[in-house]
């Protein structure tokens, strides 16, 4: 329980840190109401904004961990999948749940396509992930825009806008719901599968990995899929929320956002072991920091440059530099308290002194 | 060896590149007149005999749903059949548009058109063009040079937009005016116009702003819904949201609707939008919203007719033209507003797939 604790328990700080800041601001931050028979409030606006930000930074832990490197086309790829989902729903006919689903597959096989190019790019020519992934972060829009047909369709129907918003008689935003699930699956996934030991080991030492038996293409390549997969998902939810798809902005540099959560969370950018449930709050750390700005009424030339403040001293507190001197410091703490717990037990001799 | 090997290879690569691009552009020249001239006689050469030639300078459409409309009405009003010979080349990067500029000067087009990507650097161009007898207009973007180096620029008036969204806000006959201010990308010019009118009727005690945010610099719509998300959270008191561009507007609608606040006509708050997308057209015809402000994209027709009065002889306007632009309400919009002023296609294939079902 402690260790697993430990590897959370910075970014877990910042995180409650800055939800301190808003709750000392006005204390109806944590209010919840009902609206529309779904709760309604700061934390479920969290919950609920953070949604894609989530399931990409997933993805981008694990190609962090394989690859060493960060792919910049997630958003330029939930953009293009999403666009396909567009597509693929026109094309089922009539809209109702199943021929959601059956989009949904269409576009998740897109993103695992696109995921795959990259890893390719990557795990056989061994380019750059962040000069390979260029290319699309480059072409992607365009290519998003031709597949809308040079609009920007808009979604309206009861199914998409019940996975945007709220289905009847659920009480949590459907989005909140669909985050779990993803971060649930990713969860059954490390405890069924040895896909959390082969990444790191092929982040770790890939000659090693190697000489052990494990391939490190297939794991990079993997891993990537795995990522275009996610992107997916989040450019699907992303649409189905603003209920029209804008391929200009839609998720645009988010892959910003998420490097910086899977950094947040204590992972090394340069790969090896990986830090998945600190990334995830360090996803929602930044969506809370881009809410606590605007809580602030920061007013808008000044909010980039408070962000960037905040980010610095966000980055130096989870720094190993910080960490270090942290664990330095409860180890002196620790020492004292066997100390005076010896001096205690230790009797009598002692305690004149 | 590897070594000698190497730079044996290097040296070869970089005579082949060499070679190439000479030889492209040594050919260019009487590729142009050559091939070039019997495309013209098949497609427009046919229609008016000599065809003028046009060179534009543009954005790529991606950009925006403005950009979208504006380089599709470029392509349409100087086609061939109307008796042009126009290239377009879309480029973001001002040194790339500069590169292309040169390369219609070079092939000795008439009129010069430019939506420049930066309002500096162009002077070089501009003279160019002045020596080889080339006109040049701007269009929808201006360049910071002397007035004297151009014929005439066709740009919006984004002042203008916002004083006369701002004036039919303050027709509304409300007891009070609290506004949410969603800007868009900071220090853009349709930003500052925007704005502008908002902030000098907030200085006049006309309008009060409760909240001032920003969709950052790609005007999103997911931004503009959190800067509203913060306002009805943090219980500030408003019932108009003023948003720069229709996706923004969206945005915001999509924040009022997730927490069960009432909007457009007869509803609580009063919605504001600008650039006359269709979809956000629909969104006033149907009164979801209030208000829509027109950014006018089609600087074609209105360039291509100063051409025309140049071709005749007839002096042209000088120095900065305004655009005619409008705004709509509920009320006064028409479906000819919409399908003539509205950029971009009505929206969506998959809305009507609903209405089917």
């Amino acid at each position: 329980m402690p260790k697993a604790l430990r590897g959370v328990l910075i970014p877990l700080t910042v995180l409650l840190l800055l939800l301190l800041i808003n709750v000392i601001k006005d204390v109806d931050f944590l209010d919840i109401s009902n609206v529309n028979g779904a709760l309604y409030g700061n934390i479920p606006n969290i919950l609920f904004g953070a949604t894609e930000l989530v399931i990409i930074t997933i993805g981008m832990t694990l190609v962090t961990s394989a690859s060493g490197g960060q792919d910049i086309s997630v958003g330029v790829v939930a953009t293009i999948t999403s666009a396909v989902f567009i597509q693929a729903l026109a094309a089922f006919g009539p809209v109702s749940w199943l021929s959601v689903a059956g989009a949904l597959v269409v576009s998740c096989a897109v993103g695992a396509l696109l995921g795959l190019f990259n890893g390719t790019l990557v795990a056989i020519f061994r380019i750059q992930p962040m000069v390979a992934t260029l290319i699309l972060f480059t072409a992607g829009r365009s290519i998003a825009f031709l597949i809308d047909g040079k609009v920007s369709p808009n979604l309206k129907n009861a199914v998409t806008t019940q996975i945007g918003g709220v289905i009847p008689g659920v009480p949590i935003q459907t989005p909140i719901i669909l985050t779990v699930v993803v971060i649930a699956v990713f969860a059954v996934l490390f405890k069924l599968t040895n896909l959390r030991l082969y990444t790191q080991t092929v982040g770790i030492n890939e000659k090693a990995a190697r000489l052990n038996g494990i391939d490190p293409v297939k794991v990079k390549l993997l891993v990537f899929v795995i990522l275009g997969i996610c992107c997916a998902v989040a450019g699907f939810i992303s649409v189905c929320k603003n209920e029209r798809h804008d391929s200009v902005n839609l998720l645009k540099l988010i892959e910003m956002d998420a490097i910086l959560a899977v950094a947040l969370g204590g992972n090394a950018l340069i790969g090896g072991k990986f830090n998945l449930p600190g990334a995830i709050i360090g996803a929602y750390t930044i969506e809370v920091l881009n809410r606590t700005l605007l809580r602030f009424g920061i007013s808008p030339d000044a909010i980039k440059a408070v962000k960037a403040a905040f980010i610095i001293f966000l980055m130096i507190v989870s720094s190993p530099v910080v960490m270090s001197l942290l664990d330095k410091a409860r180890g002196k703490i620790a020492g004292r308290l066997e100390k005076s717990a010896s001096d205690k037990y230790g009797g009598p001799k002692t305690e004149g002194a | 060896m590897k070594k000698v090997f190497a730079i044996v290879i290097v040296l070869a690569l970089v005579f082949a590149l060499a070679a190439c691009s000479g030889g492209g552009g040594s050919s260019a020249a009487p590729a142009d007149t050559g091939s070039a001239a019997p495309v013209d006689e098949g497609s427009g050469g046919g229609a008016s005999g000599e065809a003028i030639k046009v060179g534009i300078v543009n954005l790529p459409p991606e950009e925006s749903g403005y950009r979208q409309a504006n380089v599709e009405d470029m392509n349409e009003v100087f086609s061939a059949a109307n008796g042009y010979d126009a290239k377009q080349s879309n480029a973001a990067d001002n040194s790339e548009q500069i590169a292309a500029a040169e390369g219609y000067i070079r092939d000795g087009v008439d009129y010069l058109l430019i939506s420049a990507a930066n309002a500096t650097g162009w002077d070089g161009v501009l003279a160019s063009a002045k020596e080889a007898g080339v006109t040049v207009f701007l269009f929808d973007r201006f360049i910071e040079t002397d007035e004297s180096n151009y014929q005439a620029a066709l740009v919006s008036n984004t002042y203008e937009e916002g004083q006369t969204a701002v004036d039919w806000l303050l027709g509304q006959g409300l007891d009070a005016y609290n506004v949410i201010l969603i800007r868009g990308q900071i220090g853009s010019a349709a930003e500052i116009g925007r704005s502008d009118a908002v902030e000098k009727a907030d200085e006049a005690g006309d309008l009060t702003i409760v909240a001032d945010g920003t969709g950052g610099d790609t005007w999103s719509d997911v931004e503009a819904r959190k800067v509203v998300e913060a306002a009805i959270t943090g219980g500030v008191d408003f019932n108009v949201i003023y948003a720069e561009n229709d996706g923004m507007a969206q945005g915001a609608v999509k924040a009022l609707d997730a927490a069960g606040i009432s909007h457009g006509k007869g509803g609580d708050v009063i919605i504001m939008g600008f650039d006359f997308n269709r979809f956000a057209l629909r969104e006033v015809q149907a009164g979801n919203w209030n208000y829509d402000g027109q950014c006018n994209p089609r600087q074609a027709s209105k360039i291509a007719e100063w051409i025309q009065t140049i071709e005749s002889g007839e002096e042209p306007p000088v120095g900065t033209v305004y655009l005619d632009e409008i705004g709509v309400d509920t009320d006064s919009i028409t479906e000819d507003d919409i399908l003539e002023r509205g950029i971009n296609e009505d929206p969506g294939v998959v809305e009507s797939v609903n209405e089917a079902a």
